[in-house]
């Protein structure tokens, strides 16, 4: 059994350690980081800016030694190895084309440098621009292309030699918001035609869970939860986890009896839930609803005011004890207004939608 | 385990650059070093070491052709880089920050040009051109140095101008030029001041150039005209003594001062 | 015909760019371009009996450059001591230049990949003497190349040699010194092309499998090139015109062109073969000039200047 695991795991961080300046000055920028991604997976690790994430995929690269820990490809350790010697490319963020080559040059460098058989480098070019529909362009100099076009060049040539594993630097950040859903799309065909494992880097939450089939959520140097986007999104294994990925209400409540109990009312939890005079509950804005006062198992809030976005709008509610939490409330058919600011309305929970929070 | 390599790789190191760059500075210093301290040789000779001694500044001081020709360079230096400079100026405030207009590339080329011509080629020139001028006239004063010195200090004082010109914020004097200040006005209290820096750089350089010049004025002096390098150059061919030193070290010295100075200037915002 | 009002402010901003250029255009005409003119009228002239030229027109001067008259039989036959000077220039020029290039791209490199205190430091150490007097750095190679100087003097005291190596008044003590003197000329061009090199397409190479001495050859050098050009140019020139370096450390006989044109003014006393020999020189600046505009925007890879 651990025999089709090791073989089925592309990359594998082992207690990764980065550490950038000297003595007391030195900023951690990896602490300890594990991470095992599986063959033709697309892995995303996402994350606000410096928290980590491109440092582990310049490890992944070779542009940096770590100060400890090893790095595993295929299953080999690779720790030592020159970028020159990874089977491994990256598509950088800025995309770093040779602005002296044209596009079919750009593409055809890799294999050049491995020292294939120019019949062979003329075919995988061919190949490799039509995969990323360009084939018109390839005697154009880079400087001549659009961003969107310059995307694909740097894709086409990272993927020309056929690598184990594709880096991919915020890749679709420079691109505006109409492309970047384009290129989500591309990408995501890409890696699903070509079967290379990929790993994304991006701070952007919806990108992360539209293209991944796994997230690693990163915060200062640390990875803090490795999950599906769905596992990530409706079970986040803590505070900052909730609220970096959509929106979420937190609110602090008396665990007992496998109830939680708050200023508006008490809501039921899971059976075994265990009793605590303090935790912190996560709940969806769209797993609340609004119903009469008073109805049974409805909390109690006052109304403070409402945003009307189209298609719902998101009212912002208060508690006995101050407490605020947002309900989105799809917009009715019938056009009709919600509750007025300083309505007392009753706030039904979908079951299952809350989440206790480990501190 | 992990057999960690002995440096980690980094991008931007070639092999051998570091050594080779090392060598070059090295290289670079040790004869200025070796000028330097040779100035201060006790001995007669330049052949041995006499011990510290300030002897040969002292004789450069009281050589009386030494204080002749550095009171001439730097008077041709003082006079070339006043008058290069604002003529530079003008110039530059009429090549920069303009719509462009008709013979500009001329200008600018017309401007740069001795900069593109071997330095021996213009000394003959004017070696012709101002021997018929010397028989026409009989005048063989300074003012030929002092000319030819401009012509050749022009390209290095327009350069940092046009440089701080092209730099300066464009929407200060139209504020001015909104607040009702006339042109000049503008010009004097807005565009002027802000361009000190500039002009200052371009003064320096030039009084630098002209300091050191030495194929031009050779040509172009007449007798008993030696500067500080053309003096130094006619020093070599003899005997050298630790004065040479002495003198060189000093204007080394100035050089040194001017180009802080130069720096300092320069560097405004970053 | 009336001028509309954009025509008319068009005219006063060129009369007026003009004026103001006007003083420093005179100047130069004067005392840097004009005489150039004179010396190419020169140069068709018979040279005077004492000095100076007699006015009639000749191109005794440019063909002297090449050919000579015997002095016994009176046949035409080829200026092997002018060539022999020009082929020297050119061969001791070429050589500085590849040398430069040789110091200087690593120097360059290494400073531009400082990080950024420690770079303006190193970045000033090359730029002292850049900016010092060329004679002094000249005599300041003499001092150590010279047959008493440092390097004959601490390996004597080492032992490694017992007569001192006599470098001085030989071609290669001028190539020493030329070398020297214009190396700064070389990295100072080749940084600010180093410095504008993006480093991310260093990544890029060692990614797509380079080895270092690919990245440098298919990468770095193709991309710096506008800046080995210019780097090139500001040493290969001056080094052809060179004056003061042959000078004090060539001694007599290893003349340059620089030098052997100054003899025609001086002992020589021939005015219209040094000024055809200046123009010679201009000719073969302007050509190498003219190569380096094309190189340099043709090479440019974004379309710069």
């Amino acid at each position: 059994m651990s025999q089709a695991a090791t073989a089925a795991v592309a990359v594998e961080g082992r207690n990764l350690v980065k550490a950038f300046g000297q003595g007391n000055a030195a900023v951690r920028a990896l602490d300890d980081v594990s991470v095992t991604i599986a063959k033709g997976e697309f892995f995303t690790l996402l994350g606000p800016s410096g928290c980590g994430k491109t440092t582990l995929l310049r490890l992944i690269a070779g542009f940096e030694s770590p100060t400890s820990g090893e790095i595993l490809l295929d299953g080999r350790d690779i720790t030592a190895l020159p970028p020159n010697r990874r089977p491994v490319n990256t598509v950088f963020q800025s995309y770093a084309l040779f602005p002296h080559l044209t596009v079919a040059q750009n593409v055809a460098f890799g294999l050049q440098m491995l020292g294939k058989p120019k019949a062979e480098v003329s075919a995988t070019v061919e190949r490799m621009l039509a995969l990323v529909k360009l084939e018109a362009f390839a005697a154009r100099r880079t400087s001549q292309l659009s961003g969107g076009q310059q995307q694909r060049v740097a894709l086409a040539r990272a993927l020309a030699p056929a690598p184990q594993v594709l880096l991919l630097d915020e890749p679709l950040s420079a691109l505006d918001l109409k492309l970047r859903k384009e290129m989500q799309t591309e990408l995501k065909r890409l890696q699903t035609e070509t079967g290379i494992t990929f790993v994304f880097v991006t701070h952007d939450q919806e990108e992360a869970l539209t293209m991944s089939d796994r997230v690693a959520v990163m915060s200062a140097g640390q990875i803090l939860q490795t999950g599906t986007p769905r596992q990530i999104y409706t079970r986040p294994a803590n505070r900052f986890v909730a609220s970096f990925i959509g929106e979420t209400n937190f609110l602090t409540a008396r665990i007992s009896g496998g109830a939680a109990h708050l200023a508006g009312g008490v809501i039921p939890l899971p059976a075994g839930t265990a009793d605590t005079a303090s935790a912190t509950l996560a709940i969806r804005p769209e797993h609340l609803r609004l119903a009469p006062p008073g109805t049974p198992g409805a909390l109690t809030a006052t109304v403070a005011h409402s945003v009307y976005f189209g298609t719902d709008s998101h009212l912002h509610l208060r508690l006995a004890d101050g407490a605020e939490l947002v309900a989105r409330q799809q917009t009715s058919a019938d056009g009709a207004a919600g509750p007025e600011p300083g309505a007392e309305v009753g706030v039904m929970i979908a079951e299952g939608a809350v989440q206790v929070l480990q501190e | 385990m992990a057999k960690r390599s002995a440096r980690p790789f980094s991008v931007t190191d070639l092999p051998g650059f570091a050594t080779i760059a090392i060598l070059a500075f090295v290289a670079l210093y040790v004869p200025i070093l070796t000028l330097v301290a040779y100035s201060f040789n006790g001995a007669t000779s330049v052949a041995v070491w006499g011990g510290f001694s300030l002897q040969w500044y002292v004789a450069a001081w009281d050589n009386t052709v030494v204080q002749a020709a550095a009171m001439r360079s730097l008077g041709i230096a003082a006079c070339a880089s006043v008058l290069a400079t604002t003529v530079a100026t003008m110039a530059a405030l009429g090549t920069t920050r303009t719509a462009p207009f008709r013979g500009q590339t001329a200008i600018y080329v017309a401007i740069n040009q001795p900069l593109m011509v071997p330095e021996i080629v213009t000394a003959v020139a004017l070696l012709i051109f101002f021997a018929a001028i010397k028989v026409a006239t009989g005048y063989t004063g300074l003012a030929y140095l002092v000319m030819a010195h401009t012509a050749f200090c022009i390209p290095f004082a327009y350069l940092p101008i046009r440089a701080r010109l092209e730099g300066m914020d464009l929407s200060l004097e139209t504020a001015a030029a909104d607040l009702y200040a006339s042109r000049w006005h503008t010009f004097r209290y807005v565009t002027l001041p802000l361009l000190a820096p500039g002009i200052a750089a371009g003064a320096m350089l030039a009084f630098v150039i002209s300091l050191d010049d030495v194929v031009i004025t050779e040509f172009v002096k007449s007798a008993g005209q030696d500067t500080l390098p053309t003096y130094m150059l006619g020093q070599m061919r003899r005997a050298i003594t630790p004065e040479t030193n002495a003198i060189s070290t000093a204007l080394l010295a100035l050089t040194v001062l001017l180009l802080t100075a130069f720096f300092i200037l320069t560097r405004k915002r970053d | 015909m009336t001028r509309t009002a954009e025509q008319q402010q068009k005219a006063a901003t060129t009369r007026r760019n003009w004026a103001l250029s006007a003083p420093a255009l005179l100047v130069l005409a004067l005392f840097a371009s004009g005489p150039l003119l004179i010396v190419l009228v020169y140069s068709f002239l018979r040279p005077g009996s004492y000095s100076g030229v007699e006015w009639e027109f000749t191109t005794e001067a440019w063909q002297g450059i090449f050919l000579t008259r015997d002095i016994f039989d009176g046949t035409l036959g080829w200026a092997d001591a002018h060539l022999s000077i020009f082929w020297r220039s050119v061969k001791l020029s070429l050589t500085t230049t590849i040398l430069t290039f040789a110091f200087g791209f690593p120097t360059a490199w290494f400073i531009a990949t400082r990080p950024a205190r420690a770079r303006a430091f190193w970045l000033f150490l090359i730029t002292i003497p850049f900016w010092t007097n060329l004679l002094i750095r000249t005599f300041a190679i003499n001092e150590v190349i010279r047959n008493e100087g440092l390097m004959n003097t601490v390996l004597i005291k080492l032992g490694v040699i017992a007569e001192p190596i006599r470098v001085i008044y030989t071609d290669t003590a001028v190539l020493i010194g030329m070398t020297y003197v214009y190396l700064p000329l070389m990295v100072l061009p080749l940084f600010a092309a180093i410095d504008r090199f993006d480093m991310k397409l260093l990544e890029a190479g060692y990614d797509l499998y380079a080895s270092r001495w690919q990245v440098l050859r298919r990468v770095v050098l193709p991309i710096v090139k506008p800046g080995i050009v210019a780097g090139s140019i500001l040493v290969f020139v001056p080094s052809l015109g060179a004056y003061v370096t042959p000078r004090v450390l060539g001694g007599g006989k290893n003349m340059m062109i620089g030098n052997f044109i100054e003899l025609q003014f001086g002992q020589g006393r021939n005015w219209p073969l040094g000024s055809a020999l200046a123009m010679l020189l201009l000719l073969i600046v302007m050509v190498a000039l003219l190569v380096y505009v094309r190189a340099a925007t043709k090479g440019a890879p974004q379309g710069g200047h």
